[in-house]
């Protein structure tokens, strides 16, 4: 449930992450801010808080009970042009965590009441001053896992994917403004719309489109990861790799068959990519209960994953364990992992041929660190084939905006289809109308009088 | 300002400010209804007068026409007693935006318009100036007082002022306190309003001048016929009872040299000098409008149409101003085929008092005074035919509000009624509304060929249409529902003269058979052109068959509007509840709680039409309500 805000409180809160760096930011937003200012706030000289301009930065002391808590510097920037659209005051303190942390009670016993997590940003959207799109992706940017995820959250908080969503909607808007145009005014001398270059324009939106679906793809990729799992029959090497991914000893390392018995889970960051590993039991046929049980679980897991890492023994020949796990994999997305190439070996890429394509058999050796490079160049390979630059773009992360996109995607094929049809002009309009909508409701933004006022403003016309 | 305290000079169910095209609609629906009415106008030459273009209908307009008619409304048939010039415009798009336009002779438009009324049982018709709206102690409509102090006792009242609240006339620094057309304008009802706490605002609009036939030389502009084949307005006509002989228009343009003359002079527009604070239509632009907004554009079209049959003044559409005289006279004058022309009228914009229409509720009643309702120009619209179309439902409703009944309604999916008026009471307009097509979300079955069949059985239920009518109504619609189960039946084999035919339409020949209505559904066909092999077809009347071609043409994009029109009724059925606090409901963005507390929408449809208040903040109001 969405948390209750009083948005005529004034807020203050930390606004730097807890612990980082010398320096720590105390943030003030509301309609006394300047007012809790100047109750804290002693500036340097004789400046007078009430009198400071807009958008400046003053040296000065915070001030508790007569008692100097931090010397600090202000910056003050009043509504509208501030993050939240009130006033903001930014109290960078030097004094570290002891001292902004007592900055902040002081703010809190003068005027100001503790943030709600997330509060300055959803004032921004409720201000009006960023779109909805921008407000999830603060969300997306604190809960995000790796630098990419990271990356394509702040794009999307700076606008990159509304602007992008923009401007298909503005293209679509004025081929419907058109189209509306020569419908309102017959007899009105212009050539104003033809089907053609309506089609021209459902094409290109769709094409957009349809690349904001695929996006979806990499989008889920990076904020909720994909799941693998490691397979193998015992001391194959599992806990090895699992340790060389975690880089750390995580998982139990031993030469006695059975001691890795429960599923650990984890989540690295591999290429960018979140990957939420699952280490199982070592499979082998066992008549041991806790075994089985951790047998089964490891096959229940392995039909789940995203990817399997299918481990052998390369010193080895392939056992019949080895043969049913192989064939459990074959028709599943997988990686087969020969291991131990440190010794002389009895498994060959060749033997394994039949149940993977032969750049997803990869041999390694996990003592001697050689060939693991291949394993992930492999899995980075295989999830984001054709990959969008993120640097560039915003992926698609909410089932929401998916919902939106399918939407507009349905709505432009009609278009096309209605154009190929040989309908008159004005069947076109609905599902223009329906593309245009469904993608406003990803900015959070609906239809009302754009047609219109586009209409008036591209033509002239009116008698 | 009590009823008791005043020399009463009669008592009526229902009084009517105002006798232009609202007012008369508004009037003549009430008294129809059975109930008595007075109408009051400052002039009685001027009930329903035209002071701005000579035609009915066109694109939009002409669904509400035809809308109003279906409800038993009076506008089409006065348009088809009186009409100059019939057109269908747009018969090459489909068959939602096909509109009816027709020019009027404007006098007799007046004349037959009047004889009606005065001719119309319960219904009264009274010079004078109405200067205060009565009510009692809870704000509830008892009567009008007029300027000679007497007072008419009413139970529900329609305020029809059109442009005349305060109106000034500008033709550029000449300045003149009036009302359209010369009229004299009344200055006292803003004042009563505004202490009945009513909002007023300050809306403009323009008009072209008048010129001389006689200085015309029309050799040098484009002749503009009317349709061979009429259609008339009004579904109780048939073109062969109103034809008549047609008076044709014509098309000329602007040049560079008129628009030098503009830019040079508009320092003395009123529009660009600052003196005009209305806010004016982009539909209707001033001639300085364009030359300035349009720059690069080297001519506008110019449409010379005729005022009447009996009288030399013609329109010149296309052209209105508020510059000078001087001024104009040079510019028109610039014209091709008007360069000795003399103008009659000049061009001038009108300043007017008009309601903030959000104060208004669905059915055009002011939230705050009981029994008052408005309807037309004082709304804010512009236009005779949405004036007219408000002013019949304004009626219909005073009449509903005497009897205690539920408001008369009609929703986006039912007419342009609808939309006009939703638009009107929900989206705060800052500029004097237009219907157009493209308001109208569900326009693929709001259709003007149709309106008699969305909308009969109300107006009936009211008593406005004839029992006569009604019959001949119903026939047609069991004709039209029988004609289509019957042509589904059909299925048709790929034999020699099917694809004969099917060749000649310029059509894909047959191999295995079809079903007729899939052959209709081609581009290149239609129910008509595949009469010759569908031998089993009944002999019907024209509008039938017309009936019958679009619904099973256009029917696979009928069906998705009808799905739109179903998930709209969701939302319109999503009750908010009348004593709705806005400031408990978590996360509503600032802007949208204003609104929504400004306009207390019914439903949450109507809420998510409001502007400011987008698609996230009806979510979380959705999440709110539960």
């Amino acid at each position: 449930m969405t948390m209750k805000i009083n948005l005529d409180d004034t807020i203050a809160a930390i606004s730097t992450p807890v612990g980082n760096g010398g320096i720590g930011i105390v943030r003030i937003s509301g309609g006394k801010a300047i007012d809790v200012l100047e109750r804290i706030f002693m500036p340097k000289g004789s400046k007078k808080i009430k009198e400071l301009k807009s958008h400046t930065i003053t040296y000065g002391n915070i001030v508790s009970e007569g008692k100097i808590i931090d010397e600090v510097l202000v910056s003050l920037m009043k509504a509208p042009k501030t993050y939240t659209r009130e006033d903001i005051a930014e109290i960078n303190c030097h004094g570290g965590i002891t001292a902004v942390n007592s900055v902040l009670r002081t703010c809190l016993e003068n005027g100001a009441r503790l943030a709600e997590p997330g509060e300055f940003t959803k004032r921004a959207f409720l201000n009006g001053r960023i779109d909805l799109l921008q407000a999830e992706a603060v969300t997306e940017i604190i809960s995000s896992k790796t630098e990419r995820a990271k990356q394509s959250a702040v794009n999307k908080l700076g606008g990159m994917l509304s602007k992008k969503i923009g401007s298909i909607r503005d293209d679509i808007l004025s081929a419907e403004a058109a189209i509306e145009a020569a419908i309102e005014y017959p007899e009105h001398d212009e050539e104003i719309v033809t089907m053609n270059s309506t089609k021209d324009v459902a094409e290109k939106a769709l094409k957009e489109v349809k690349r904001l679906i695929d996006s979806a793809a990499f989008g889920r990729i990076y904020t909720a990861g994909i799941n693998a799992v490691i397979l193998g029959k015992p001391n194959v090497g599992k806990s090895s790799f699992l340790n060389y991914i975690l880089d750390e000893e995580r998982a139990i390392v031993t030469d006695i068959p059975g001691t890795t018995r429960d599923a650990l889970s984890e989540t690295v960051n591999i290429k960018g990519i979140p990957v939420n590993i699952t280490d199982t039991a070592g499979i082998r046929q066992t008549g041991d209960k806790i075994e089985k049980i951790g047998v089964d679980k490891s096959f229940e897991y392995a039909e789940n994953a995203d990817v399997i890492f299918m481990m052998t023994d390369g010193s080895r020949k392939l056992s019949e364990e080895d043969i049913r796990l192989l064939d459990f994999i074959r028709d599943k997305k997988a990686i087969i992992i020969i291991n131990k190439s440190d010794l002389e070996q009895f498994t060959t890429e060749e033997q394994l041929l039949p149940y993977a394509e032969r750049e997803n058999i990869i041999t390694v050796s996990l003592k001697e660190d050689s060939g693991v490079e291949h394993i992930f160049e492999r899995l980075k390979a295989m999830f984001l084939q054709g990959e969008v630059d993120i640097n560039d773009n915003a992926c698609i992360t909410s089932e929401r905006n998916l919902e939106s996109l399918r939407k507009a995607e349905k709505s432009l094929e009609n278009v096309i289809d209605t154009v190929d049809k040989g309908f008159p002009e004005d069947f076109l309009s609905m599902d223009l109308n329906d593309a245009y909508t469904a993608l406003g409701e990803m900015t959070g933004e609906s239809l009302e009088e754009d047609v219109i006022d586009k209409i008036f403003s591209q033509f002239c016309l009116g008698k | 300002m009590k009823a008791e305290n005043y020399f009463v000079a009669d008592e009526a169910d229902v009084c009517v400010t105002g006798a232009g095209h609202a007012g008369c609609e508004a009037a003549l629906a009430a008294a129809r209804m059975g109930f008595k009415t007075i109408i009051f106008a400052l002039n009685l030459d001027s009930i329903a007068m035209m002071p701005c273009n000579p035609s009915i209908g066109g694109t939009s307009k002409g669904h509400l026409v035809r809308e109003i008619d279906a409800l038993g409304g009076e506008m089409a048939k006065n348009i088809d007693k009186t009409y100059l010039q019939n057109r269908m415009l747009n018969t090459g798009k489909g068959p939602a935006v096909y509109s009816l336009r027709a020019q009027a002779d404007k006098s007799k438009y007046h004349t037959e318009m009047k004889k009606t009324m005065e001719n119309t049982e319960n219904l009264q018709i009274k010079q004078g100036e109405v200067i205060e709206i009565l009510t009692d102690d809870e704000k509830k409509v008892t009567g009008v007082k007029i300027e000679s102090g007497n007072v008419y006792k009413c139970k529900a009242a329609v305020l029809c002022t059109g442009t005349y609240l305060k109106a000034r006339c500008l033709y550029g620094d000449t300045i003149i306190e009036s009302g359209p057309n010369g009229m004299r304008n009344s200055r006292n009802l803003s004042k009563c309003l505004e202490a009945l706490g009513i909002r007023l605002q300050r809306f403009k609009t323009g008009t072209p001048a008048r010129v001389d036939k006689r200085t015309i030389d029309f050799s040098k502009m484009k002749i503009q016929l009317g349709d061979e084949n009429i259609t008339p307005f009004s579904f109780e006509n048939s073109p062969e009872v109103i034809y008549r002989e047609q008076i044709p228009c014509y098309l000329t343009y602007t040049n560079s040299e008129t628009h030098e003359i503009i830019k040079e002079s508009l320092d003395r527009s009123p529009l660009y000098g600052g003196v005009i604070q209305g806010t004016g239509p982009r539909y209707c632009p001033s001639i300085e409008d364009k030359v300035v907004r349009f720059a690069d554009k080297d001519r506008h079209q110019l449409f010379i149409e005729p005022e009447g049959e009996d009288t030399n003044e013609m329109y010149v559409q296309g052209m209105s101003s508020s510059l000078p005289a001087d001024v104009q006279l040079k510019m028109y004058r610039t014209v091709a085929g008007m360069e000795n022309v003399a103008i009659m009228r000049n061009a001038y914009a009108i300043e007017y008092d008009c309601l903030e229409a959000n104060q208004l509720k669905l059915n055009l009643e002011l939230r705050t005074v009981k029994g008052l309702f408005s309807a037309g120009q004082f709304n804010g619209t512009s236009g005779y035919e949405e004036a007219a179309a408000q002013g019949i439902m304004a009626g219909i409703n005073a009449v509903k509000y005497i009897r205690g009944e539920e408001p008369f309604i009609l929703d986006r999916s039912e007419g342009y009624i609808g939309v006009l008026i939703d638009d009107v009471v929900t989206k705060t307009s800052k500029e004097p509304y237009r219907m157009m097509t493209s308001r109208a979300e569900y326009r693929l079955l709001l259709r003007q060929d149709n309106a008699d069949l969305r909308l009969t059985d109300y107006g009936y239920s009211f008593g406005l249409i004839s029992e006569e009518r009604y019959d001949k109504f119903k026939e047609k619609r069991n004709l039209i529902e029988k004609e289509i189960e019957r042509a589904r039946k059909i299925n048709i084999g790929p034999k020699q003269e099917v694809n004969a035919l099917l060749e000649t339409l310029g059509t894909r020949t047959l191999k295995t058979g079809a079903k007729l209505t899939e052959l209709i559904k081609r581009p290149e066909a239609s129910y008509e052109a595949l009469k010759e092999i569908d031998p089993g077809r009944p002999e019907l009347p024209t509008d039938v068959r017309e009936q019958v071609n679009i619904q099973i043409k256009y029917e696979d994009y009928i069906k998705r509007q009808i799905e739109q029109v179903e998930r709209f009724k969701k939302l319109e059925g999503r009750r908010i509840p009348e004593d709705i606090d806005y400031s408990k409901v978590p996360s509503l963005r600032i802007e949208a709680r204003q609104k929504l507390e400004l306009i207390r929408p019914v439903n949450i449809g109507h809420a998510s039409r409001i502007s400011g208040v987008s698609p996230a903040d009806i979510n979380m109001l959705l999440v709110y309500l539960g």
